[in-house]
């Protein structure tokens, strides 16, 4: 993976989390959560498993809902506003670790579904902006296949195609990878360097440490529900400050 | 390596081997018949039970079918008949009765000069059904609408109809022959105002009532219209539903005499009584079918709703209907609903049957569409969710396509549970087409004895709807298939 150029991050925030607290039931999920994510920012959290990274992202747009604190996305707080969840959720995309395709619908209808009932674009132009990003993820000729047809990797570009044609300023990545076979891993990281090389701010929960050195600004690790340790990529792989981190790292590059 | 050279003896392939036929045992007949029915001594003594089982059978009903008597008018003349013919003692079924009342059979009391109404209203529920069954489908359409074309054409002159509704019929189902060519989404026009023609065509009347009712649904929306941008949506839906019964109970009557006044238009009324055979089988069949579907739906997504009070109300209606029989509910419909309707109301019994038929069935597929609902992923609701779609879009275009699909071979099940059951409502008085017609026919000295005929003759009737029914859901079934699993 091409050490890709760190892109300059404007001083524009795009998510602002403040003293955020999760419960499932009698259990703390996250604790205590505080981060701010500025515009064309390129996160990676990761952590080990049950440690509340990808309930933290789902947070961000919503899909779960927190108790305590404030989560404002693009200046829109969540509350339980739904008016307030929808403006959120048409601005937020997210890619989910099982691609989450409709497979009742072509390539091409799932990706304009969402333009036409929530954005109200026409049906052509929708189609044409669909097209355009399935050329960006290199299968512009699957457009009229279903889901069912194509292999994980396709269908995790299509997903994150479909993704993209809401015109997202925030993209969310929920483990993109950890369902797909290992030839497959590299098309979909392509896909999302090349995203990141735009400008995307993006948050990523993922263990492909190649892609966080490659396009991170900030690897943030998450255990026990809180954040324990952030920093640049470089500095978080090379000297990591806390034990907890530095045994987590030789777990997942020891091998 | 090389010491262990006798057991790896190196091998090159020099000619490559042809493919040959499998024995003679393992094909064809012989292999079907070995695998199947001689496998075993036990597999080999029951396909003897059943030849034995099979002939005895065909041996003993044979001659009651080929002994059959078409021309004679009474049961006595039959036996005579089949004793000149096949000597006495022996057996021969009777389908003069058929020849002779089969209209009961199909219409009851329905009197004969205006059979060509249920007859065109038959018709014309093809081409309500036919958008809905083949959406878009040009060539689907236009060999449905043919045949309804066909099927009106020959069964209106036979029936007699009178000459301008038979044009008018005709002209309608060319137009929308000629819609489905050109653009078929229009024809579901036709299925919304079906109801209204097909209730007007069965029960007469004044043209007026049907239309004025349907002017009901009207006021709703207008009233939805209007008021949801001021009170929000659910409120404004609530107070349209008002609205409209109201309009229902108290405007209906005095608007529909007025304008029958200016434009009298009306056809010979006929009474509920009257009507029976299938077409009361089939009337309460499409109707309670055509209702308990989004009713079943309205309810399994109620269900699983997070608000209380609808959830509530769905479990406690589903659970009440689905623990209490049928035959309960029509009585209730016959007797008890009387009671709790304010005095003087008179509420048709066909159509209070119908009511209670559709919720019974409701309450079944609501069950049946809660296990489809169940069926999928909670991947699918997240996606829509992160789409931005809201509650509605996400079930209308994510969800219920998924869920309905899997539930196809069980809400069908429904459906043909349901039109059998039509046959109960012999139980409050009405003429459905086994019990109800079949006494009346026996009643006649002349056919009194009769047995097995018009069990026979309605049992097939209701075999090939309910057999259409089943092939039509398998279809539906392949076409609907994209999942490639």
């Amino acid at each position: 993976m091409a050490e890709a150029a760190k892109m300059q991050v404007s001083d524009e925030v795009a998510i602002q989390i403040t003293s955020m607290n999760k419960w499932y039931g009698q259990f703390h999920v996250l604790r205590d959560i505080n981060m701010t994510v500025m515009k064309g920012e390129r996160i990676v959290i990761c952590g080990p498993s049950g440690s509340g990274k990808s309930t933290l992202i789902r947070c961000i747009n919503r899909l779960e809902e927190h108790q305590q604190g404030q989560i404002v996305v693009d200046g829109t707080e969540l509350t339980n506003d739904l008016k307030n969840i929808d403006k959120v959720r048409s601005e937020v995309g997210m890619v989910f670790q099982h691609f989450n395709l409709f497979p009742h619908l072509t390539i091409l209808e799932n990706l304009t579904l969402a333009p036409i009932w929530v954005r109200k674009v026409p049906k052509k132009e929708a189609e044409e902006t669909a097209m355009y990003f399935l050329g960006k993820v290199k299968i512009p000729e699957q457009a009229h296949k279903y889901p069912g047809q194509l292999s994980g990797g396709q269908q995790q570009r299509v997903a994150i195609a479909r993704s993209l044609c809401m015109k997202p300023r925030i993209m969310l990545f929920d483990e993109p990878t950890s369902a797909l076979d290992p030839e497959m891993i590299k098309e979909v990281l392509d896909t999302m360097i090349e995203l990141a090389q735009e400008g995307m701010t993006m948050l990523c929960v993922t263990h492909e440490m190649g892609f966080a050195q490659a396009v991170a600004n900030r690897v943030i690790f998450m255990d026990q529900g809180q954040i324990v340790e952030q920093n640049e990529p470089k500095e978080f792989f090379n000297n990591p400050k806390s034990e907890r981190t530095k045994l987590f790292l030789s777990q997942i590059l020891g091998h | 390596m090389s010491e262990t050279h006798a057991q790896t003896v190196t091998f090159v392939r020099d000619t490559m081997l042809p493919p040959v036929a499998p024995p003679v045992g393992e094909r064809g007949a012989v292999k079907w018949l070995r695998e199947n029915l001689f496998s075993t001594p036990l597999n080999i003594a029951l396909t003897v039970l059943g030849v034995v089982a099979i002939w005895w059978l065909v041996s003993s009903s044979l001659p009651w079918w080929l002994n059959s008597v078409w021309n004679a008018s009474s049961l006595g003349e039959c036996r005579q008949i089949v004793a000149a013919n096949a000597g006495e003692g022996a057996t021969g079924a009777c389908w003069a009765m058929i020849r002779e009342r089969w209209h009961q059979f199909l219409f009851g009391f329905y009197p004969p000069s205006q059979w060509w109404r249920p007859i065109l209203a038959f018709g014309l529920l093809f081409g309500a059904l036919a958008p809905v069954l083949f959406a878009g489908q040009k060539r689907s359409l236009t060999v449905l609408l043919g045949a309804v074309l066909v099927f009106l054409l020959i069964t209106l002159y036979l029936a007699g109809a009178p000459g301008v509704p038979f044009a008018l019929a005709i002209a309608l189902v060319l137009g929308m022959l000629a819609l489905a060519q050109m653009q078929p989404g229009r024809l579901l026009w036709f299925t919304l105002i079906y109801p209204a023609l097909c209730f007007w065509l069965l029960w007469g009347g004044s043209v007026w009532s049907p239309i004025v009712a349907m002017a009901g649904f009207g006021v709703l929306y207008a009233v939805f219209r209007l008021a949801s941008p001021m009170i929000g949506l659910a409120p404004a839906a609530g107070v349209g539903i008002v609205v409209a019964v109201l309009w229902w109970l108290y405007a209906e009557g005095p608007v529909v005499s007025v304008v029958q006044g200016v434009l009298p238009f009306a056809l010979q009324s006929i009474n509920s009584d009257q009507f029976g055979g299938f077409l009361l089988a089939i009337v309460i069949g499409v109707t309670g079918i055509a209702f308990s579907l989004p009713i079943g739906i309205l309810l399994a997504l109620g269900r699983q709703s997070d608000m209380l009070i609808v959830k509530t109300l769905s479990v406690g209606f589903i659970e009440f209907i689905r623990g209490v029989p049928l035959i309960t509910l029509l009585f209730t419909a016959s007797l008890l609903l009387q009671y709790f309707l304010p005095p003087g109301t008179n509420f048709d019994i066909i159509l209070r049957v119908i009511i209670l038929v559709t919720f019974f069935a409701a309450a079944y597929l609501a069950e049946v569409i809660r296990g489809g609902l169940a069926a999928l992923p909670r991947g699918q609701y997240e996606a829509a969710d992160a789409l931005g779609l809201d509650y509605w879009r996400a079930q209308r275009l994510i969800i219920l396509p998924q869920a309905l699909k899997v539930s196809i071979p069980a809400i069908v099940s429904t459906f043909i549970g349901l039109f059998k059951d039509t046959t109960l409502v012999a139980f409050v008085g009405l003429m459905d087409p086994l019990k109800g017609v079949t006494q009346i026919v026996r009643a006649d000295i002349n056919w009194k004895g009769i047995y097995w005929e018009p069990y026979i003759f309605v049992g097939v009737i209701f075999f090939v709807i309910c057999f259409g029914m089943s092939r039509y859901s398998m279809y539906l079934e392949r076409k609907l298939k994209t999942d490639h699993r």
